[in-house]
């Protein structure tokens, strides 16, 4: 085996895909738009959730454009303010929540526990639905001249003071809530219901525990957040609202209500995103994660507590100073079980056989990012530091670093590392090393400085800034500009990969898990005859017995 | 190119293992996917807590803020309709069991009968609430533009209220314009609510078809038991929303 | 292993109708009393007593009605996360509402 790389591909001259798997089976725009597939299904999310991770891209752009410059001048503050809303409802709604499990969590829980399918086929295919009349929503509210309350609808500005599409914006979220609540549905009764023989709950994979935490959450905290937007849906339709001081209602109600899911949210972000990094490193050290059961049972705490914390976000709206003693208490309980991961991953790479391949340098990216933007976090969990620190650029550099530095790169790595086993062919392994690489120098350029003009007082949300701060903005855009190519390039590539690439056969990666023992691309049904589990997770000792079976039983 | 090699030696001969029509293919027997749909809707039930929670949370926020505007608020709802709505929809909980009850036991007729008196009682829980509506229409405690707090600022105007609460005193009027806010929560509450009978009245309408049919007495009574447990939690919301909004204090 | 029974053996244990019948009496019965007892004035007892009525008469249709006491532990597990979850927002709200005019701090 070399020592540089792992891959270990099928003789090229002689290998084909597969001419029966999951693509191949019906052809038709009808066998797609009404497929029961699961893999179908990850597919058409894939290809949604793309489109507007550009649009989102776009508008980032935009905003990096105007903030070159001091003086609100490449667009009115009113116009800054619906590109920086859209920008955040399409990334966090409509890319960020469903990223890893719609798209990566579709695929693969099936197939990582042994089952044919998860256990509702037509509310995945619903959920699908749901996700992209959100989407037309959404772009119905841009081209209709947008919304300007920033992501987090504050009231009574959303409620009372602005003439925006608020309400057709909050119905869209509302319809992108009931996609996650679906998604996250299906994939707790899978999990419990449809595990195969001898699949415990101790060998499954950490990619389903990861996603199986984050399913709790969509299910427990987004409806939350789907009352609040029919409240004030009805406040601004009727003039009459619980948000709103002026007809005796409460601001802070809203607050708590909205943070209340969106909080959980940023955990639901982040877990599928941690379940692939457990996936990655082992399979890049040839080493079973160290800890399993604390990684496993970490991730079902971050679900538990994250349920605990949501105040931390409203430390400066005019919440008790004893409530915000508490939720600053719990927000540093929370941070722990996140740690437990990264010293977890540390200690799986120590003594391991590591190689550098494209998911696994996104999986580095992502522990060294997340680390700097969870510690950050910390600081704002810290009532008297987050007094000075929120509503500023520290903020957003924090956020950032922990969704697009962790999140954003765990799911370029799950996307390159089952690339494989979904078309069946290897991407380009130089040009996207190149475009990690890129898109990591990018990333730091970009919002790096960002804490820097956080902690000088730059504050979030403005057009127009003191002339002081416009050097580290600069630097900021040039960063944003080196990511956006980053980001373009994979898209390029492994479009380019669908034809071209290299024929990868079952197991490229010589990777442990139910999913690498079948065809790549797989069968619609998955597996012939459901497996039995007879070995732990990570089970490399079983892996290489395996191969050697292989080899021994070949003519 | 090697086959799965997880899979065991499992009986070669299991290729295409008899199973009923409505097990679907991607489950391994009858009773996986009984477990399966039914916990499933115990989670979409768990949704829906958490839904009408956003609700709750809203209304006893401003109850305690706004006591006094509450309490002459809710005399305007009467006890009579409420309870009668109450039994109504407890009933309605019964014959729901009992018609889950039928399926199991397979008796066609009787599954048809408990699901008719279900919906029967069902759309007299929605025309009881008609009724309330359109009282509150008349007397203009609308949320919106047409809102008047004529009844709160002299109750003694008001006359078939001001008779069962003759100690009601008079509000101020800052507190008389809370009520709205009352009503607000009122109309959203029920509203929401009303909205989920509904859908409950639509799929019992589909139901009870697909129950003459036979669908449901051969042994797939899944549906008829998972709608049953929407049906109860509606019921169970009703139960809460009678206790506080109906109930805030009707004592002299 | 997941939790299958095998082929066709059904663990549901089939509630008779004569407990529905006296679930039925007892929600009436329920009903009556807490309207019964919103007319006494009793202070801060009545929501008390009218939510405690309240929960029991849901209790009886989670237990009974929605057949709970008969299912498995999973299932009582995921009624009991939901009761909690709920209860974690609305105490955790209040609790800011209520410290909001302790003291001077």
């Amino acid at each position: 085996m070399s020592a540089t790389t792992i891959v270990s591909l099928p003789d090229q001259s002689t290998a084909r895909i597969p001419k029966m798997n999951f693509l191949t089976r019906e052809n038709g725009l009808l066998s797609w738009l009404l497929t029961g597939d699961h893999k179908r299904i990850a597919t058409l999310y894939l290809i949604s959730i793309t489109f507007f991770f550009f649009i989102g891209g776009a508008l980032a752009g935009l905003i990096r454009l105007e903030l070159l410059t001091p003086q609100s001048d490449l667009m009115a503050a009113d116009t800054y303010n619906k590109v920086f809303t859209m920008h955040g409802v399409i990334m966090v709604f409509l890319f960020l929540v469903p990223s890893v499990p719609a798209t990566i969590g579709n695929f693969l829980i099936p197939m990582m526990i042994g089952a044919k399918d998860l256990a509702l086929p037509k509310i995945n295919l619903l959920s699908w639905y749901l996700y992209v009349v959100a989407g037309i929503m959404v772009v119905y509210s841009m081209a209709a001249g947008g919304v300007d309350t920033g992501w987090t609808f504050t009231t009574p500005l959303s409620t009372h003071y602005l003439n925006t599409h608020v309400i057709s914006t909050g119905l869209a979220i509302f319809v992108a809530g009931f996609s996650s609540i679906f998604t996250g549905l299906n994939f707790i009764v899978t999990i419990h219901k449809m595990r195969c023989p001898g699949m415990t709950w101790f060998r499954l994979p950490l990619f389903v525990w990861a996603h199986y935490a984050a399913s709790i959450l969509m299910v427990l905290g987004t409806p939350v957040l789907a009352i609040t937007l029919v409240l004030v849906v009805l406040e601004r339709l009727f003039h009459i609202g619980v948000f709103d001081p002026a007809y005796g209602g409460d601001p802070i109600l809203f607050q708590h209500l909205f943070w209340f899911y969106s909080h959980p949210a940023v955990y639901i972000m982040i877990l599928p995103g941690m379940g692939v990094i457990s996936e990655v490193v082992s399979t890049f050290s040839r080493k079973r994660v160290f800890g399993y059961t604390a990684v496993a049972f970490s991730s079902v705490a971050i679900a538990v507590f994250g349920f605990f914390v949501w105040a931390h976000h409203m430390f400066i709206m005019g919440i008790s100073n004893y409530a915000a003693l508490v939720f600053s208490l719990l927000t540093m309980l929370v941070a722990v079980p996140s740690a437990i991961k990264i010293f977890n991953w540390a200690f799986t790479l120590y003594k391991g056989s590591i190689t550098f391949e494209t998911p696994m340098l996104y999986a580095f990216g992502f522990m060294g990012l997340f680390t700097i933007g969870g510690m950050t976090g910390v600081f704002l969990g810290a009532t008297g530091t987050d007094i000075h620190l929120t509503e500023t650029y520290f903020i957003v550099a924090h956020f950032h670093f922990v969704m697009v530095g962790g999140m954003l790169m765990a799911f370029l790595s799950g996307i390159h590392f089952w690339w494989p086993k979904w078309t069946g062919r290897m991407y380009p392994e130089k040009i996207s090393q190149l475009a990690a690489l890129i898109t990591f120098i990018g990333f730091n350029f970009t919002f790096f400085p960002q804490f820097i003009l956080g902690t000088l007082g730059m504050p979030r949300r403005y057009a127009a800034y003191p002339p002081e701060f416009q050097v580290l903005n600069v630097f900021s855009t040039a960063g944003a500009t080196i990511l956006g190519v980053g980001y373009l390039l994979p898209v390029l590539y492994l479009t380019w990969s669908l034809k071209y690439g290299a024929v990868a056969g079952n197991n490229p990666w010589q990777a442990t898990g139910l999913e690498w023992q079948t065809q790549s691309p797989p069968l619609t049904e998955n597996f012939p005859v459901i497996p039995i589990m007879d070995h732990e997770a990570y089970d490399y000792e079983w892996l290489e017995h395996q191969q050697q079976k292989e080899v021994a039983s070949v003519g | 190119m090697s086959d799965s090699t997880a899979t065991a030696n499992r009986a070669v001969a299991e290729v295409h293992h008899e199973h009923p029509p409505y097990q679907r293919h991607h489950f391994e027997s009858v009773d996986q996917q009984f477990d399966a749909t039914n916990f499933a809707m115990w989670l979409f039930l768990l949704t829906e807590v958490m839904f009408f929670g956003g609700l709750f949370a809203a209304y006893l926020i401003m109850r305690n803020w706004y006591y006094p505007a509450f309490v002459a608020a809710s005399h305007q709802l009467q006890i009579f309709w409420g309870t009668a709505n109450t039994v109504v929809l407890i009933a309605s909980s019964f014959t729901m069991a009992m018609g889950v009850w039928c399926a199991e036991m397979r008796r066609k007729s009787g599954l048809v009968l408990c699901l008719s008196l279900t919906l029967l009682l069902g759309f007299a829980f929605l025309g009881i609430k008609g009724i309330e509506w359109h009282e509150k229409w008349e007397k203009h405690h609308i949320p919106g533009p047409h809102f008047s707090v004529q009844s709160f600022l002299n109750p003694a105007s008001d006359v078939e209220v001001h008779k069962q609460y003759p100690d009601d005193k008079p509000l101020a009027p800052d507190m008389a314009q809370k009520t709205e806010e009352y009503f607000f929560l009122y109309f959203a509450m029920t509203g929401m609510h009303a909205l989920h009978m509904v859908i409950g009245v639509g799929i019992l309408i589909f139901m009870i078809f697909r129950a003459r049919a036979g669908a449901y007495t051969t042994g797939h009574v899944t549906f008829v038991e998972n709608f049953g447990l929407y049906w109860h939690f509606v019921d169970i919301i009703w139960i809460y929303l009678f206790a506080l909004l109906y109930l805030i204090s009707r004592h002299s | 292993m997941s939790e299958q029974t095998r082929n066709g053996e059904h663990e549901h244990h089939i509630v008779s109708p004569g407990i529905y019948v006296v679930i039925l009496c007892a929600l009436l019965v329920g009903t009556a009393a807490t309207v019964g007892v919103s007319y006494v004035d009793l202070g801060i007892w009545n929501p008390i007593i009218a939510l405690a009525i309240a929960t029991t008469k849901a209790m009886l249709v989670v237990l009974f009605f929605m057949h709970v006491k008969y299912s498995t532990r999973l299932t009582k597990l995921t009624v009991a996360a939901g009761i909690f979850l709920f209860l974690v927002l609305i105490s955790m709200t209040m609790a800011d509402y209520i410290s909001r005019a302790w003291g001077r701090w």
